[in-house]
């Protein structure tokens, strides 16, 4: 992956709604989800209960935020619990973390 | 039955395992197999749930020691432990997980309590366990069309001749010294024979993490002294080179649980400069034939092990497997010692090494209270980044109830990798005179619904 970073500052600020329902359609599309993005409950788990997506899913949302943000998950990150609780939480990471 | 060794590792201080990159010595396994044989309850089957390799390999060992049989089914759900309770009433699950799930009495296995002292032999004479070869070691299961799953009986004698074959094919790499990383569960056929027993009976080093994500898999490696193997599936692979991992140097990588396409198989050769030898089995008969599918269409069994042919079913006898095994897919010999692969069989579904039938999910679909009349079948996802990962979709007749309570209730019945993508409520199966679902026609309807409703396909 090349680490082509831009300087935080200077990364446009994108509004976390925003990224938000973009994370969505990227999930529901890469995934073939059976719903609208807007129907996803950005407070619901991704796994299990809520969403209820599994191990493949989680694969294909890893690249994804690769190839799109290009981070890289990590399945000994103490975060990975908080992160996978909702789609709001994997907004979040996914906006302190983004280094595209 | 002759007796064969727990383990092949000959000195006290050689290394048979990593955790977190420090090696943990065959004389600290003995300890911590001795101290777990004597917390073990009294019941005979042993649901081996643990997550962490080395624990795994532990749990697998102390019940071997103490006559007990470990049970490996491939999914855990509600339903799948309801049907073990029945089959076992005296199983137990021993598992490193604090808050594990399994509704049976739980036999805890803490990963801090196990290996403390990594490096140092632990006290205590160091003998190596002998296990009759005729002893049960181990039932894994099959999914069974009726909803049960179907057990299949493993005597140590049977795994440990299954795996010796396997080093056999592994040549030039001789694993002894090699520590082996792998992506799949032990509990899984391929992953407890390639990631556990191998390791065992080689002399090699088990790797008691299981990478997960495309960039887990260079740090695990790197944790690791050469030579080194990766044990993994050709749904990592692909997400390994999507993600454009560099990985370190490694000496040979395996694949199995799904059909390896070729193009797959020479990028990912000439992108990590390793051998990579794609491996076929079966729950049934245990991993039984190999080839070096960047270069090769054909199959190449293991020593002893013969094909026949009847009635256009095949069947695999010889070598570890003791009784003529039906195969479900389609092969066809082309040799005494070699055959082509030509696909699985119709009903088969296997999603990332899990492997369920459509008659065995229908079945679970029209349990469920409010279904009238449901099926499940196979759709392409050749759009999805992990492109060739099958799918399914079904087509479920249930006018009481909405998708996702019917999605709900199945999630406690087969295991998440099977859920349908989409499920589609209709009024009535397209089914034909004899009842049946052609494959044609459920498609043609999927493909109305996508026209109807698009935003239930991607």
């Amino acid at each position: 992956m090349s680490e082509h970073a831009l300087p935080t500052q200077t990364t446009p600020h994108i509004d976390a709604l925003a990224l938000e329902r973009e994370i969505a359609q990227l999930i529901v599309k890469g995934l073939n989800l059976p719903m609208q993005p807007e129907e996803i409950d950005p407070e619901a788990a991704l796994y299990g209960e809520g969403l209820g997506l599994d191990s493949i899913d989680i694969l294909e949302i890893a690249l994804i935020v690769s190839k799109q943000y290009g981070i890289q998950l990590r399945a000994d990150n103490q975060e990975n619990a908080r992160i996978f609780t909702s789609l709001r939480n994997f907004a979040q990471y996914v906006a302190e973390q983004r280094i595209k | 039955m002759s007796a064969l060794p727990l383990f092949a590792h000959d000195r006290p201080a050689a290394v048979i395992a990593y955790r977190r990159g420090r090696p943990i010595s065959a004389a600290q396994f003995l300890h911590d197999v001795r101290a777990l044989v004597a917390r073990l309850p009294a019941g005979t089957h042993v649901l081996n749930f643990c997550d962490d390799r080395y624990c795994f390999a532990v749990g697998l060992a102390a019940s071997l020691v103490s006559g007990k049989v470990s049970i490996l089914p491939s999914t855990h759900t509600p339903e799948v432990i309801r049907h073990l309770r029945a089959f076992a009433p005296d199983v137990f699950c021993l598992t490193d997980d604090p808050q594990c799930p399994i509704e049976l009495p739980q036999l805890l296995l803490m990963e801090s309590a196990v290996a403390l002292n990594g490096n140092s032999p632990a006290p205590g004479r160091f003998q190596v366990p002998q296990i009759d070869g005729g002893q049960l070691a181990a039932y894994v299961f099959t999914s069974g069309s009726s909803g049960a799953p179907v057990p299949h009986a493993k005597t140590w004698g049977r795994l440990v001749r299954c795996v010796r074959a396997e080093m056999t094919r592994l040549a030039p790499i001789d694993p002894a010294g090699c520590a082996i990383l792998g992506t799949v569960p032990a509990q899984h056929m391929y992953g407890f024979e390639s990631t556990v027993l191998l390791p065992l009976q080689s002399g090699a080093a088990l790797c008691a993490e299981r990478p997960f994500f495309p960039a887990d898999i260079p740090a695990a490696l790197r944790a690791l002294p050469r030579p080194r193997v990766l044990i993994s599936t050709p749904v990592h692979l692909r997400a390994l080179l999507t993600a454009e991992q560099a990985l370190p140097a490694l000496e040979l990588i395996v694949s199995a649980t799904a059909m390896l396409p070729a193009n797959l198989a020479r990028e990912v050769e000439s992108r990590y400069g390793a051998t990579l030898l794609e491996i076929y089995g079966s729950t049934e008969t245990g991993q039984m034939a190999s080839r070096r599918t960047a270069l090769e269409d054909q199959w190449w069994l293991w020593p002893g092990v013969r094909l026949t042919v009847s009635n256009g079913h095949c069947s695999a006898h010889g070598g570890h497997v003791e009784r003529p095994i039906a195969l479900a897919d389609v092969l066809e010999p082309t040799g005494d010692e070699h055959f082509v692969l030509h696909g699985r069989t119709a009903d088969l579904v296997n999603i990332a090494g899990k492997r369920s039938s459509l008659a065995y999910l229908n079945h679970q679909l029209n349990a469920i209270p409010g279904v009238i009349d449901g099926a499940f079948f196979v759709r392409d996802d050749s759009q999805a980044s992990l492109a060739g990962v099958t799918r399914l979709a079904a087509l479920v007749v249930a006018p009481k109830l909405d998708a996702a309570s019917i999605i709900q209730a199945l999630r406690a019945r087969i295991d998440a990798v099977f859920l349908p993508r989409p499920l589609l409520l209709v009024e009535q199966l397209p089914r034909n005179a004899t009842g049946k679902l052609p494959q044609h026609t459920l498609l043609a309807l999927t493909a109305q619904a996508a026209v109807q409703q698009p935003h239930l396909f991607a």
